[in-house]
């Protein structure tokens, strides 16, 4: 456990070392995205000092980590709050879109996974393949686009782009941050009915995503678990198919596909950049695009460190559940 | 038996072969078979060899120029018999753009590999090969690039540098290396302490020449593999970057940039960014097809999965 730990913060270190390496070989001068350009030569120095950019590279580092680590990534050139503060209003929005693309993709994808391997080489498993394969080469951003324009624009199945309508901003209040949650509180059904018309195109895209990535795995795991000695006990015994499927082989197959959903949400995370860029959805992702584009790297710097100290964590919570939900793991 | 009543087939698939050649012959030819009788497989080398046809040929098989546009007459046009996937909003013919992108999409993919296999494939089997505390600092590096988000950071990367192709291109290779290093210290492992190599040692071969002439050959087929498999995800995480105006700049006719340029228009004019999304889809898939193909042709362990 300890060298796990070791392996956690060299890891966090890593990601600091490098998010800083690219902080200092911007080419946009951190003192005049502060000052300006026409500020006054002893103003620029006094705030070179002031931000510790006259310390050697180790010292400013030192700076830098204990910041990051206290929470302090520095003020947002473009919105003028603490970079910390922009993000804790605008993450959950971003979980929120994640979890629901998750839920859809490993209730959709597993079941695909298991049916693919129940009918290995079928017609079935071919069609399940295909989904998944075109899964992985779409580029997601341009499926948001076509879905918008189909079933907004054309059919006005769904709300269009952000997280609500305009119409509740003065009576509904988030208090979680994540609104689904927040309406149910509430008991605001008209709100409720809105969020979810509004989250079900880009959180099904997600899903989309993730669910090629689970039911290969699925797919592959319920192969590998079906091939098993216990497997032909089971159907010598007499069970039904449906009960050693879904019962005797997909149980065992669950516990590697903890870590594969964990992972796929991780993945949702990061693909969440370019889905909140195409639904305006006021989430990290959008907040990591729109700073870029405004060369505010304070702001991309920090929603980089966000998005990877959770990658980070994910990873280590992964780890854990794979030791406790297998008890051949234990032992080692 | 003769030489002379043996056909080709049989020559190449003797058990006894004569050469190194036909030894070598005969193992790309089981490897080719295996790999045609794949019919998805040889859809996806047709479309890559497809894409690599475009792009040598591109002023050859472009109606019209990639560049210059009928700003008067052919704004915005439908898909038709003039310009057969209709025309941008400064004129500018799609398909012929889409014909001119491919050797954008080329040169990413190839540059990218070209720069991130071999990064890999030296830290990985320096690592494997060396050990001890050698290959417990690399692992920890390659480990610390492997926890990053790609996009993300290949985000950050181009935003520092600035945005255009090249950075781009460094960018993905910067964040596309640790897997195939990961890969290569794999296959170093199992090779290390085999008798060929304990040979070569007690020739007197140097550390180096032993990692560079003995074991990394050992490794490509395998990182040729996971590269194929990666090409798809890069193209995309390029045409990422592209859409969000940080890969290549106007008036290339990047696919990412073409679908972020069309995007004011989806409304009404929805071919013009639906066009090069078909592309960026059709290669994508090209390449995962040939990746999987050549994943079971080449390495029957891994099949089946």
């Amino acid at each position: 456990m300890a060298g796990f730990l070791v392996v956690v913060a060299t890891t966090y270190l890593g990601l600091l070392a490098v998010t800083f390496f690219i902080g200092r070989v911007v080419p946009i001068d951190p003192v005049l995205a502060i000052v300006g350009d026409r500020a006054p030569a002893h103003v620029v120095e006094r705030v070179r000092l002031e931000m510790g950019l006259d310390l050697p590279y180790y010292q400013q580092f030192w700076l830098y980590m204990k910041g990051v680590l206290s929470g302090d990534f520095g003020t947002s050139v473009l919105t003028t709050n603490p970079v910390m503060t922009d993000i804790r209003r605008v993450f959950p929005a971003t979980m929120e879109l994640a979890s629901v693309g998750t839920i859809i993709g490993a209730l959709i994808g597993v079941p695909l996974g298991v049916l693919a391997a129940v009918r290995r080489g079928s017609f079935t498993d071919q069609v399940v393949r295909i989904i998944g394969l075109v899964g992985y080469s779409v580029p997601i951003f341009w499926l948001g686009l076509l879905a918008l324009l189909v079933f907004y624009a054309r059919l006005g199945w769904v709300s269009g782009p952000g997280r609500i309508d305009v119409v509740f901003e003065y009576t509904f209040t988030p208090v979680t941050g994540f609104f689904l949650l927040d309406a149910i509180l509430n008991r605001d059904w008209a709100a409720f009915r809105d969020i979810v018309s509004h989250i079900i195109l880009p959180a099904s895209l997600l899903g989309y995503f993730s669910l090629a990535y689970i039911s290969r795995m699925t797919r592959s795991f319920m192969l590998n678990e079906l091939g098993q000695e216990y497997i032909v006990a089971a159907r010598a015994k007499g069970l039904s198919e449906t009960r050693i499927i879904w019962g005797h082989a997909l149980r065992n197959a669950a516990v590697p596909l903890v870590t594969v959903i964990a992972l796929s949400y991780a993945g949702l995370l990061e693909g969440s950049v370019l889905t909140e860029t195409v639904f305006a959805w006021p989430g990290l992702g959008l907040y990591i695009t729109n700073s870029l584009q405004n060369a505010d790297m304070n702001a991309v710097l920090g929603g980089t460190i966000v998005i990877g100290s959770v990658f980070i964590a994910i990873n280590l919570l992964s780890d854990v559940l794979y030791r406790m939900l297998d008890p051949r793991t234990r032992s080692r | 038996m003769s030489e002379a009543t043996m056909t080709r087939r049989e020559w190449l698939l003797t058990d006894r072969p004569q050469s190194r050649l036909q030894a070598r012959l005969g193992r790309a030819y089981v490897a080719w078979r295996r790999f045609t009788a794949n019919k998805l497989a040889v859809i996806g080398l047709v479309i890559i060899l497809g894409l690599v046809f475009l792009a040598i040929f591109a002023p050859l098989l472009a109606p019209h120029s990639p560049y210059i546009g009928d700003l008067a007459k052919a704004r915005l046009l439908a898909p038709g018999a003039g310009h057969w996937l209709g025309t941008d909003d400064q004129g500018r013919d799609i398909l012929s753009r889409l014909i001119y992108g491919s050797r954008l999409t080329l040169q990413v993919v190839l540059l990218v590999a070209v720069i991130a296999a071999p990064i890999g494939l030296l830290v990985g089997t320096v690592a494997g090969y060396a050990g001890g505390w050698v290959d417990a600092v690399l692992m920890r590096i390659t480990d610390i690039f492997l926890a990053f988000p790609k996009l993300v950071l290949a985000l950050a990367f181009v935003a520092a540098l600035g945005p255009g192709i090249g950075n781009a291109i460094i960018a993905i290779a910067i964040t596309s290396w640790p897997p195939y290093a990961r890969i290569a210290r794999a296959e170093t492992l199992t090779v290390r302490n085999s008798d060929y190599i304990q040979a070569v040692q007690l020739m007197g071969a140097s550390p180096w020449r032993i990692v560079l002439r003995h074991i990394m050959p050992l490794c490509i087929s395998s990182l040729i593999v996971r590269v194929t498999l990666d090409m798809a995800g890069i193209i995309l995480t390029a045409a990422g970057l592209g859409f969000l105006g940080l890969g290549a700049q106007p008036p290339l006719p990047e696919w990412g940039a073409m679908i972020a340029s069309g995007r004011r228009f989806i409304l009404d004019q929805w071919w013009v960014a639906a066009a090069p999304g078909v592309a960026i889809l059709i290669v994508s898939l090209g390449f995962n097809l040939l990746g999987d193909g050549l994943r079971d042709a080449l390495d029957p362990r891994g099949s089946g999965q």
